[in-house]
């Protein structure tokens, strides 16, 4: 054993993360709870209403927070990725392997009440603005990573594979968003700029309480996530054997 | 360093020249894709000559990416690609030899055939010979981006439908820069700067793909 204060290796093996993460998710989901209500509260009851947009603006609690994660996770997933391919971690798969759903949600989520605000707003669910148009294939590229994991058996294989193509597709993401942002102008005028008016600062506040829930909530979900991977993945050990036992009497 | 890609570009033209059949089936599916179109919107010449760079690239990705998984199956079902991977020459160098050879057995055929097909949709004579050099350039990039998709995607199962999903996403700027190039000559404004970009897309793409490829197919091969 090393004789550091702390040994955060010792966290890289899944039998010693297991009840670490066990112990910290009900602390996330509290977070997520607390930031979550705070943030709701500041959107829908001390912010005031937009003078251009009214009372439809507000999606954006939920929906800037919503890209933002689908970016961060990402990233985040492919820094996981990166690290097992590198030092053959076997929780960095298991990690990268437990945020993808969650990034593709909030993919998802961001597109959606894009088009919730953008009937209001523009007229019309759909534009091939050049946000949208990225968002899009970043939900591609996340299904395009979940569907690689889950048709490969071997988890090592599917680990290290899905590693790759998440590193590609983490040099390709600044390329893609350039590429479309370029299409758009010259395709189309920007009929559909957002009036940027300076945000108020309430709403700002707002958006990030919602952000920092949407956080902790992705934290508390990806954990929750990754102790069912290791339990799956580790089934034939004896910690398994015996977690299952403690945790069923 | 010369010696394997050559042999390797030497080898896989040979087999692919003994299975002709293989190479005319994804031509005839570029031909046939682009004139399903005409068919589906009508043959007014305005409106074709506007959808023509986006049909004639979008089905050169189609028609590349169903060659892709010709790139590495075969020799890994036969035992091949584990003596490649054992030979001294780094993996990566003979992945970029099978990278050239599946350009010229499928990128360069499909840039020789657009500018016919683009008469099919009234394309001027300018704007044919922007189609087909933007195809020149821009097809070596879909190889090599292929390349790793086809890679990852080795033995497993399910594979033709995978690899799409994990590489169409990754081709989307070459696409923007490819039909841009002919639609901005279209609409007069030159395609010097899409061409150029597109050359460093596909610069890029044949340079740095060997690498992640060839370590995919050594996860393939474990």
């Amino acid at each position: 054993m090393s004789d550091r204060l702390f040994n955060w290796y010792r966290f890289a093996s899944p039998q010693a993360f297991y009840p670490l993460a066990g112990r910290m998710i009900p602390w996330f989901w509290a977070l997520a709870a607390l930031f979550g209500i705070a943030g709701l509260y500041v959107g829908f009851l001390v912010a005031p209403t937009d003078a251009q947009q009214g009372e439809g603006y507000r999606i954006i609690f939920l929906h800037v927070p919503a890209s933002w994660m689908s970016m961060f996770i990402y990233v985040v997933m492919a820094f996981w990725a990166g690290l097992g391919l590198a030092f053959n971690f076997r929780l960095s798969g298991m990690m990268a392997q437990a945020l993808a759903p969650t990034g593709a949600m909030f993919a998802f989520l961001s597109l959606w009440t894009g088009a919730l605000w953008g009937k209001p707003m523009w007229g019309t669910w759909w534009v091939w603005d050049a946000r949208l148009t990225s968002e899009l294939i970043l939900l591609f590229l996340y299904v395009g990573f979940i569907a690689l994991q889950s048709a490969i058996d071997d988890p090592r294989r599917a680990d290290r594979a899905g590693a790759i193509l998440a590193l590609v597709g983490v040099v390709n993401i600044p390329i893609i968003y350039f590429s479309v942002k370029w299409w758009n102008t010259l395709h189309q005028g920007s009929s559909v700029n957002l009036a940027k008016s300076s945000m108020a600062s309430v709403m700002l506040w707002g958006m990030l309480l919602c952000a920092l829930a949407c956080w902790m909530y992705s934290i508390a979900v990806a954990l929750m996530r990754v102790r069912r991977i290791m339990l799956e993945r580790e089934k034939d050990t004896q910690w398994v054997r015996e977690e299952l036992a403690r945790e069923a009497s | 360093m010369l010696t394997p890609i050559l042999a390797v570009i030497v080898r896989d033209l040979r087999l692919a020249l003994r299975r002709r059949s293989d190479i005319a089936s994804v031509l005839f599916f570029f031909i046939i894709v682009v004139s399903l179109f005409p068919l589906g919107v009508g043959p007014e010449p305005a409106q074709l000559r506007k959808l023509a760079p986006g049909v004639l690239w979008v089905a050169a990705l189609l028609a590349t990416m169903l060659s892709l998984p010709r790139l590495f199956a075969d020799d890994y079902r036969d035992g091949t690609l584990e003596q490649l991977a054992l030979a001294p020459q780094p993996l990566g160098l003979i992945v970029l030899g099978k990278i050239v050879a599946h350009w010229l057995i499928s990128g360069l055929p499909l840039t020789l055939l657009a500018p016919v097909l683009g008469i099919q949709f009234d394309l001027s004579g300018e704007a044919l010979a922007i189609l087909t050099v933007s195809l020149l350039i821009g097809t070596p990039a879909l190889s090599g981006i292929g390349a790793i998709g086809a890679a990852l995607t080795l033995g497993v199962r399910g594979s033709g439908v995978l690899v799409s999903l994990l590489i169409l996403p990754l081709y989307i700027p070459v696409l923007i820069f490819g039909a841009g190039a002919v639609d901005a000559t279209l609409t007069g404004t030159g395609a010097q700067a899409h061409l150029s970009l597109l050359a460093a897309l596909a610069l890029a793409g044949v340079f740095f793909s060997p690498w992640p490829s060839a370590a995919a197919l050594r996860i393939a091969l474990e």
